[in-house]
């Protein structure tokens, strides 16, 4: 069946062709009888007004993409920075299609309107100063202005004021799965190396260091509304990026150096579950799934579950076979809601503990291919015995 | 005085050539040819058959994406059982196709393929050389590009895949083949091939170089040269500055990987153990690499944009407009390419101060960019265009020169790369801005100097159709891309249906890929005119365009050292289209100054 559709398409592709090939072999008719495979007056005026023809398309696929897939975009940011960011994307995006707008107009009028024809003689004109100072000058202005206010932004988003107090919260990376490590009541994370890690002290955390006692290891990352968290990205074995879409944040996860980011959560997940915006983008996603999913039990298989939002960490840089299934969820919450969720948690050093008195049932593996949709355990430590801390 | 003596030397050598002629076998014509109108079509052809593999590949991934794990027969042809089981594509497949694609089509398609033809056949010609300065070099140059070609096409087949860490080889996951498989063999073949292909491109560029500086004919002077000359010149240039340090950058690498040394790793746990590596930085790696990759999209674009100069300038029957700022736009462009690298390296964990120096840098190329731009638009302004084939490609240059440029002023903006970086917005950008605009360049030299290489035409009905269908689906594939790129979209992922977010993009994807293989199945059509018109083709007269620039003053049937007899002198700059005082509506170079005639374009 497919190779006759293939077979099928290929056909009415080659008679497309020797259509299109006919069409323009036609336009030849009446021209010298000798054909020299330049353009004739004929070609220059149906080519030329195929030229006005594009710009048409030009408009017609931006007002469409624009209407049809505009709604795609992210919308309401969930940071502090967030709506900053939005505004200089929108003054650049404003620029970039007044500025599109104008000049395609222009290359295609004049390639219409300039088309050859016979006795027509081109001005020759190759130089004006005052012309390229001009269109040299305004590029220049405009383009300062934007560095100016980008650079502004920039500064606010990365160069943190150490002075607000920050939470520190340690986004740990490894093919293909993200772990969160929180430094707890004292606010600093304990040491770490690749080289401690051992058993369940899969972060390979300096177990004797005395920041290290209350740090607490989950695999959902919890952040509370209105309090600057400051991440600080490590990575075990190749680069991944830590990405946030939907807080307008991204850094590099780099094995052997620490990077940061910090950002302010301004909208918690129920808050966002609520926007008009994300609703109508969840009923929309439901129900192409549910579509979806009649198709698969026809088929025998099971039906996708229902999409709710939710915040997401997902890797944007090549990490290896899986990265394309290398999330985490966020969850925004209150800020009493997020202190009773930590205090819920166990300490690394107490689940390790734990993890020694009683051999786990069996070894979490990261993230595959088939487990990708199944849920994920938020515990804080899977488990193996042996925790002798070597230096 | 210079130029009489080198002009001298080449007549001497050419008298050898011409013995040499009468003797020649098929091996030294057609094989180891050391003319360089012969190495040019050498190259295209070499290029224009990786083309084949690197558009073919991305239509594969281009169905994978639209219909995530479905099985195709196609894939199983092409990628066999291992890469396709049961004609399914593989994560790991896919992964390598997007490399190699990448690959393929930047370094042996944009790079060899574009620069390397035109190049080579353009700058004797056009200068009014005998040939290269060293013929021997030209032709080892054409050889290890072949050669580098054969080992990249060879990785394909090793058992363990070819490398799939995305064309940029980002260590640590290209260096250890425990983090993917792609990283053992298929990974050394890639570097193998790579460290040959940088050689190739050495003494191609050492080559142009030397050339457009020496052996000029007389009158020839630097500001009468036509502005693919230029380009290539300057092309040639940062080729020169900037391939050395991926050299660098790659052997650094293989020690890493092959003798435990550690430049760009440290602290890395992996498959279960603590690996040996210390002290080294994969950040480290991306400014080596970014320092020839970026300067390396203008080494793919100003080509393009030269031989688009000259095309535009030809078919409008006008000067090209503002001549001398066109030449400083290459220039500032050149110079501003090589220290704007950190864009690409904004959130890679340098300092964010870098980030700023690197914005500053960066919208400042807007600005020679714009210039370019404008210049064109100019020069379409009150001409008469001849809108043949290699006419319209160079428009459509422009269009896309402009709407890929514009989304540069987000990506090259820190603040604002921060949530678009690696998604698709950046897919769309840069395929636009260089990867369409590139090969446009591409096909507008090929129809343009198709009479020149083969002696015949290209039909042009077939080329209205190859351009016209190429030009709606181009941007058919990329400007959709910018709106699920702006939704988030991650690029180099193998499906987005373990993320429900991402449903909704399904349906764009599928369009993109329709365009993808309409436009893909185009191709065809220009391959075949390619190749047909090669033996069948309409046969040229000498000037078919009715150019100024001194290539078509050579005959037709291609000899060795281009010209009979002496070489012709030149008298003007080559843009004297149209102007009042003469009765055709072009001059060629070599054609007198009238007496009293003025030089009216400075």
């Amino acid at each position: 069946m497919t190779s006759l559709l293939v077979l099928l398409v290929l056909v009415l592709l080659s008679i497309a062709l020797w259509q299109l090939t006919k069409i323009f072999d036609l336009t030849q008719i009446g021209q010298n009888s000798e054909n020299t495979q330049i353009a004739s007056e004929n070609d220059n005026k149906v080519n030329g007004y195929l030229m006005f023809a594009f710009l048409g398309f030009i408009y017609v696929i931006t007002i469409y993409c624009l209407v049809k897939w505009g709604n795609l975009v992210l919308g309401k940011p969930a940071s502090a920075h967030g709506p900053e960011y939005d505004n200089l994307m929108t003054i650049s995006m404003v620029l970039i299609f007044t500025v599109q707008t104008i000049t395609q107009a222009l290359l295609h009028y004049f390639a219409f309107k300039y088309r050859g024809r016979q006795g027509q003689k081109a001005l020759y004109y190759a130089d004006n100063n005052k012309l390229e100072f001009i269109w040299s000058s305004i590029p220049a202005i405009v383009l300062a202005g934007l560095i100016f206010y980008g650079l502004f932004c920039w500064t606010d988003i990365m160069f943190v004021d150490k002075n607000e107090k920050p939470i520190v919260i340690e986004l740990y990376a490894q093919q293909f799965k993200w772990t969160a490590r929180y430094s707890g009541q004292d606010n600093v994370l304990g040491k770490a190396n690749v080289r401690l890690i051992e058993g369940p002290n899969a972060l390979g955390v300096d177990l004797s260091d005395p920041n290290a006692q209350d740090d607490i290891v989950t695999d959902e990352l919890h952040i509370p509304k209105g309090k600057r968290v400051l991440f600080k990205m490590r990575s075990q074995d190749v680069l991944h990026s830590a990405y946030m879409p939907h807080f307008r944040a991204q850094m590099n996860c780099v094995p052997g150096m620490v990077t940061e980011f910090s950002f302010i959560p301004t909208v918690t997940t129920s808050e966002m579950r609520d926007d008009k915006d994300i609703q109508a983008k969840v009923a929309n996603i439901n129900q192409i799934r549910e579509k979806k999913s009649a198709e698969l039990v026809a088929q025998g298989k099971t039906a996708l579950d229902p999409y709710t939002f939710d915040y997401l960490l997902l890797c944007n840089k090549i990490c290896g076979a899986s990265h394309y299934n290398m999330q985490m969820k966020i969850v925004v919450d209150t800020p009493e809601d997020y202190n009773k969720w930590l205090k819920e948690k166990a300490t690394l050093v107490q689940s390790i503990k734990a993890a020694k008195t009683e051999p786990a049932p069996a070894e979490g593996a990261p993230a595959t291919k088939d487990s990708a949709m199944a849920p994920k355990k938020d515990t804080t430590v899977v488990a193996q015995a042996e925790t002798k801390l070597t230096k | 005085m210079s130029h009489e003596h080198d002009s001298h030397t080449h007549d001497h050598h050419e008298h050898d050539h011409h013995e040499h002629h009468h003797k020649d076998t098929f091996i030294t014509k057609y094989i180891f040819s050391i003319d360089h109108k012969m190495i040019a079509k050498q190259y295209l052809i070499t290029g224009t058959i990786m083309g084949l593999i690197g558009v073919g590949m991305s239509l594969l991934f281009r169905m994978q994406l639209a219909w995530p794990e479905e099985s195709f027969k196609i894939f199983s042809f092409f990628l066999g059982e291992k890469m396709a089981p049961a004609g399914v594509m593989t994560n790991e497949a896919y992964l390598s196709l997007i490399t190699i694609h990448g690959t393929i089509m930047v370094f042996f398609v944009l790079t060899a393929g574009l620069s390397g033809t035109f190049s080579n056949l353009l700058i004797p010609l056009q200068i009014g050389a005998r040939d290269m300065a060293s013929g021997f070099l030209n032709m080892i140059s054409y050889w290890l590009f072949f050669l580098s070609s054969v080992v990249m096409v060879c990785s394909l087949f090793v058992e363990s895949g070819p490398a799939s860490a995305g064309w940029t080889i980002y260590p640590p996951l290209s260096a250890l083949p425990q983090a993917i498989s792609g990283s053992g063999m298929g990974m050394t073949l890639w570097l193998v091939s790579m460290a040959i292909f940088i050689a190739s491109s050495l003494m191609g560029s050492l080559n142009y170089i030397v050339t457009v500086i020496n052996l000029r004919t007389k009158g020839m002077s630097m500001t009468r040269l036509p502005l693919t000359i230029w380009a290539f010149f300057i092309t040639a240039v940062i080729g020169v500055i900037s391939f050395p340090v991926l050299l660098s950058a790659a052997l650094l690498l293989i020690f890493d990987r092959s003798f435990g040394t550690s430049f760009f790793l440290s602290d890395i746990y992996l498959a279960g153990e603590v690996l040996n590596y210390q002290g080294g930085s994969p950040v480290l790696f991306e400014h080596l690499f970014w320092f020839l990759g970026h300067p390396e999209v203008y080494i793919v674009l100003l080509p393009a944009l030269g031989i688009t100069s000259e095309v535009i300038a030809t078919n409008s029957r006008k000067p090209i407009f503002g001549y001398r700022a066109m030449i400083m736009s290459i220039l500032a462009i050149a110079f501003l390419s090589t220290i704007v690298w950190g864009h690409h390296m904004f959130i890679s964990g340098m300092n964010p101060f870098l980030g700023s120096v690197f914005t500053f840098t960066t919208l400042l190329i807007a600005i020679p960019s714009a210039v370019k731009a404008f210049n064109y638009i100019t020069t379409l302004w009150k001409g008469n265009l001849q809108l043949n084939p290699a006419m319209l490609f160079s428009i459509g240059l422009v269009s896309t020169f402009i709407t890929g440029g514009l989304t540069g002023l987000i990506l090259g903006d820190s603040t604002l790369d921060i949530n678009v970086h690696d998604t698709y917005f950046v897919v769309a950008h840069f395929h636009l801005v260089m990867g369409i605009s590139a090969l446009y360049g591409m096909f507008a030299g090929i129809y343009h100097w198709y009479p020149k290489m083969f002696g015949r035409m290209l039909n042009k009905s077939l080329g209205y159709v190859h351009f016209w269908v190429t030009a709606i689906c181009a941007y058919g594939v990329f400007f959709p891309m910018h709106f699920i790129g702006m939704a988030g979209l991650p690029r180099r992922y193998y499906t987005n249906t373990n993320f429900p977010l991402f449903d909704d993009l399904a349906n764009v994807n599928v369009v993109i890929t329709a365009f993808a293989l309409i436009g893909g199945a185009f191709q065809l059509v220009f391959l075949w005119n390619f190749f047909h018109s090669m033996f069948y083709g309409k046969k040229t007269v000498q000037n078919p365009w009715r150019s100024n620039t001194l290539e078509w003053t050579a005959p037709i049937e291609h000899i060795h050292g281009n010209w009979p007899g002496e070489l012709p002198e030149v008298h003007r700059w080559p843009y004297d289209y149209s102007k009042p005082g003469h009765d055709e509506d072009f001059v060629p170079q070599n054609v007198p100054m009238l007496p009293g005639e003025e030089v009216l374009h400075h």
